[in-house]
């Protein structure tokens, strides 16, 4: 039987993602036991391989390339679904913003400027919000759904995408095939490794700032407050005077400008290119990121951090173990399923019930 | 006719924290119509949840018709012959009487036969009633005429009626009193749960009062004065409010002005707010009377600001204010307390420090440049709790965890302590116990003493005419003039909330 607890309990709020976390493992053992696999190996080979293994050495940096864009959509994200806006095409605003921010930097090739990069960020930050804006304006005008808007414009996205590699955006000496020019070989445009092998670029900087930001903003500040009140009280929030369409272009726009930024960030650094294959599901797993956090931006860092070991130990696995990928990915799904199950004892505990009396 | 319908003997029931009822006993013969009687929190509510199966008892007996009764649920109380109309409706707004009759039993019989038997119901006990009716298009009293005849077409030998005439105007109240009588003279006993102490004099034979879950005292109604009666259910003396002469501010115009105001009602089956017109001094209290669903709702929300109009229908020291929005209107003086208190005035899951945050971020001075000053925050939350007497663990806590009428003194407190120039509450003192009541209206005319214009609207009579100086009622989102509540008698008042409009129809046709 349950029952509502008086209070969300604090000490589930944070316990929840980590049972999620075992049962997930459980659960997929499982699944790999079925396809006939060593359930052990293969949950080591993805949880702890990729940390203290053989290869840890390369993998760890590959660790922080995969978290860094999850956790800046992610980040973005979460502020909206705490005020129940929920965008959910977080995966087109970031080919957009590899589109755009891509598309000043090749634009302007092969000139050298130290302001060439900084422009491509406010340009892949602009592709990414333009994007988000539709759904935005869409919903505040004519009270369309934005979650089908938005997810919707993923494929719109996505076609302007094949039409970027095989067209206006190809490289002009790539001899026909796909794909634009790269940007490890264009030193202004390039976003580069930090601190070498780390795997320590400019956009999992921008994530970290991205998680004190947001962590500030929620805790302190009126606007924070306000997504908070519009998600959990809508009506609460209109007498507090919170302006439900404001926060609306507010939370698509910074949602849509930080993916945007995760896309520039990507195709300019790791992807290195404009390709057909650039969109690799980051603003969707995004979406997982940022329930297994919390929504909080301290808990999205670490949910992050987690989602990446499961994305790189999951090639792993798949690689050595033979695993198919769709395996890795209902996985990855089955972290979320878990997730939302076991939230419920954050606010309402368990009584197993007595006999019932005559 | 005196036989023994319903005894309770020595009935506990412990919840964490609270003894809801401890050792009560009373009976109700057949055919009686028994008061019982208390404040919020008295445990009238418990005791009644348990003769109707809702709640077990910790220990004690209940027996009915002699024999041991022991309802482990509401429809094994059903079975037994008890029902209950509740407080609250549970009714579908977009299904017919019928349908919704239909929806309360266990096996329906086919529509036809139950519109039929409905009707006769409704005749039989003088409560005009169209089974083909939508329960969207019902007043309130109409509403609970459902609820009444849903629970007689079980021919009950016990009626359970948990303050029934909160929702009705005095007229549709005496139409009620001649249904109970009549029930009571075939048969059918009633308990009678209220605290409007005039209406238990009218009506019941027997009184059983409680207070802090026990029985403190029985008695015969008609015998004894209802202050005798509200002494013992407080247990302490009454003092009325006191308020000052009035004075003259000397302003060019009124503190609020409200001209013409036409406004579509933003709520499903809301009412729309037709040809307002009403001006608040400083100093003065207008108390707006009427029954729920009259645009009550509707009218806060135009003057706090969620609601907008033409520039023109709502000013405020002659400043057009009619399309701004709550802050720039908090920022002016206003402040305002909806009535329902989770969801509207405060957020269920946050603590009361959010929510003093909620409204009191712009008077308060709770923010610089957008940072929220947590520790002032908490600090006024915590004066608030101080000064209204809410009793809480610590402003952690989140706002539901709060008893309604904790709650409710909360955020009267959080509205009425931040200097206000114009105030409007609806509903002050609802869910409150008598004391917290008194306190209330107390603040409500030190405020208007210390030169704020205050509109109360509620539909508690004796809200307004203890602190109203002006009054009018709210009818289908109409306002009538309004008239010194000095003077007023009962009948007027009933006139003004909702009878003067039927005699209005009867003109026409």
């Amino acid at each position: 039987m349950l029952e509502k607890r008086p209070s969300p309990s604090r000490f589930w709020t944070w316990a929840t993602p980590v049972l999620a976390v075992v049962l997930t493992m459980i659960a997929g053992g499982m699944l790999f036991a079925v396809l006939g696999k060593n359930p052990g190996e293969a949950i080591r080979t993805i949880f702890w391989d990729p940390l203290f293994g053989e290869f840890a050495f390369y993998l760890r940096g590959q660790l922080l390339v995969k978290a860094g864009p999850l956790i800046l959509i992610a980040v973005g994200l979460s502020l909206g679904f705490r005020a129940g806006i929920w965008n959910i095409g977080a995966e087109g605003q970031y080919i957009m913003g590899a589109i755009f921010g891509a598309g000043v930097g090749l634009a302007v090739y092969p000139t050298e400027s130290r302001m060439i990069f900084p422009v491509m960020i406010l340009a892949g930050a602009f592709g990414g919000w333009l994007w988000a804006m539709i759904p935005a304006i869409l919903k505040t005008r004519f009270n369309t759904n934005e979650i089908l808007v938005s997810l919707m414009l993923v494929y719109v996205a996505q076609t302007i995408l094949s039409k970027a590699a095989t067209g206006f955006l190809r490289n002009p000496q790539g001899m026909g095939f796909p794909g634009s020019r790269n940007f490890s070989t264009y030193p202004a445009a390039r976003n580069v490794e930090l601190v070498s092998g780390s795997g320590m670029h400019w956009g999992v900087v921008a994530a970290f700032i991205a998680v004190i930001a947001a962590y500030v903003l929620l805790q302190r500040h009126i606007l924070g407050f306000q997504i908070k009140l519009a998600g959990q009280a809508p009506r609460a929030a209109r007498f507090a005077g919170v302006q439900p369409t404001r926060l609306v272009v507010m939370c698509m726009g910074i949602s849509g400008a930080l993916a945007g930024l995760a896309g520039m960030f990507e195709v300019t650094g790791p992807a290195g290119q404009i390709s057909i294959d650039f969109a690799s599901g980051y603003g969707f797993t995004a979406i997982i990121v940022a329930f297994l956090g919390r929504l909080n931006p301290l808990g999205i860092l670490l949910a992050g951090l987690v989602m990446a070991l499961t994305y790189v130990g999951g090639e792993m696995a798949s690689t050595n173990l033979g695993l198919p990928s769709a395996a890795i990915q209902a996985f990855q799904g089955m972290l979320l399923f878990f997730l939302l199950a076991v939230d419920l004892l954050s606010n309402y505990r368990i009584r197993f019930a007595k006999g019932r009396a005559a | 006719m005196t036989s023994e319908l319903l005894r309770i003997d020595n009935v506990t029931k412990a919840y964490p924290g609270v003894v809801a009822n401890d050792d009560v006993s009373f009976a109700i013969a057949t055919g009686e119509i028994h008061a019982l009687l208390g404040e919020n929190g008295a445990g009238k509510s418990t005791l009644v949840k348990m003769i109707y199966g809702l709640v077990k008892p910790d220990s004690g007996t209940m027996r009915l018709h002699g024999q041991p009764y022991a309802p482990a649920r509401p429809s094994a109380a059903r079975n037994a012959g008890v029902a209950m109309v509740f407080q609250h409706f549970s009714l579908f707004e977009a299904l017919n009487v019928a349908e919704n009759v239909a929806l309360g039993m266990e096996e329906p019989p086919p529509m036809r036969a139950l519109a039929q038997k409905i009707r006769a119901v409704s005749e039989e006990y003088g409560l005009p009633l169209d089974p083909a009716r939508m329960v969207g298009d019902l007043s309130a009293g109409e509403r609970q005429r459902v609820e009444i005849i849903r629970c007689l077409l079980q021919d009950p030998k016990l009626l359970i009626m948990d303050e029934p005439t909160s929702v009705l105007t005095p007229q549709e109240v005496d139409i009620l009193f001649q249904t109970l009588r009549q029930l009571s003279a075939k048969g059918t006993a009633i308990l009678y749960i209220s605290h409007k102490l005039e209406e238990i004099r009218a009506l019941c034979d027997e009184a059983t009062i409680l207070r802090r879950g026990k029985v403190v005292g029985t008695c015969t109604p008609r015998d004894v004065s209802a202050r005798d009666m509200a002494e013992m259910m407080v247990g302490a003396v009454l003092t009325p409010p006191a308020r000052s002469a009035s004075k003259d501010w000397g302003d060019a115009h009124a503190a609020l002005e409200v001209t013409g105001l036409n406004a579509a009602s933003p709520i499903p089956f809301g009412t729309s707010l037709k040809d307002i017109s009403f001006t608040v001094q400083r100093g003065e209290v207008l108390g707006i009377a009427g029954v729920a669903g009259n645009g009550q709702d509707e009218l806060l929300l135009a003057l706090s600001g969620e609601l907008l109009s033409a520039p023109g229908m709502v000013k405020c020291f002659g400043a057009p204010i009619g399309d701004k929005a709550p802050n720039a209107r908090r920022a002016m003086g206003f402040v305002a307390a909806p009535e329902d208190r989770l969801g509207h005035a405060a957020a269920p899951d946050m603590s009361l420090v959010e929510n003093a945050l909620l409204s009191g971020a712009v008077r308060k001075g709770l923010t610089r440049k957008g940072f929220i000053d947590w520790a002032a925050t908490k600090g006024w939350a915590e004066e608030v709790v101080a000064q209204y007497d809410v009793r809480t663990p610590g402003t952690w806590v989140a706002a539901r965890a709060l008893s309604g009428g904790n709650l409710q003194k909360f955020l009267m407190g959080r509205e009425l302590s931040q200097a206000p120039e114009v105030v409007i509450i609806n509903q002050p003192t609802w869910g409150v116990d008598a004391a917290a009541a008194a306190f209330i209206r107390q603040e409500i005319l030190n405020r208007a003493q210390e030169g704020a214009a205050v509109v109360v609207i509620s539909q508690d009579l004796d809200d307004l005419l203890e602190v109203s100086d002006r009054f009018a009622a709210l009818n289908e989102g109409r306002l009538t003039p309004t008239r010194p509540t000095e003077g007023l008698t009962v009948d007027e008042i009933g006139l003004m909330m909702g009878g003067a409009h039927g005699l209005e129809v009867a003109h026409h046709g």
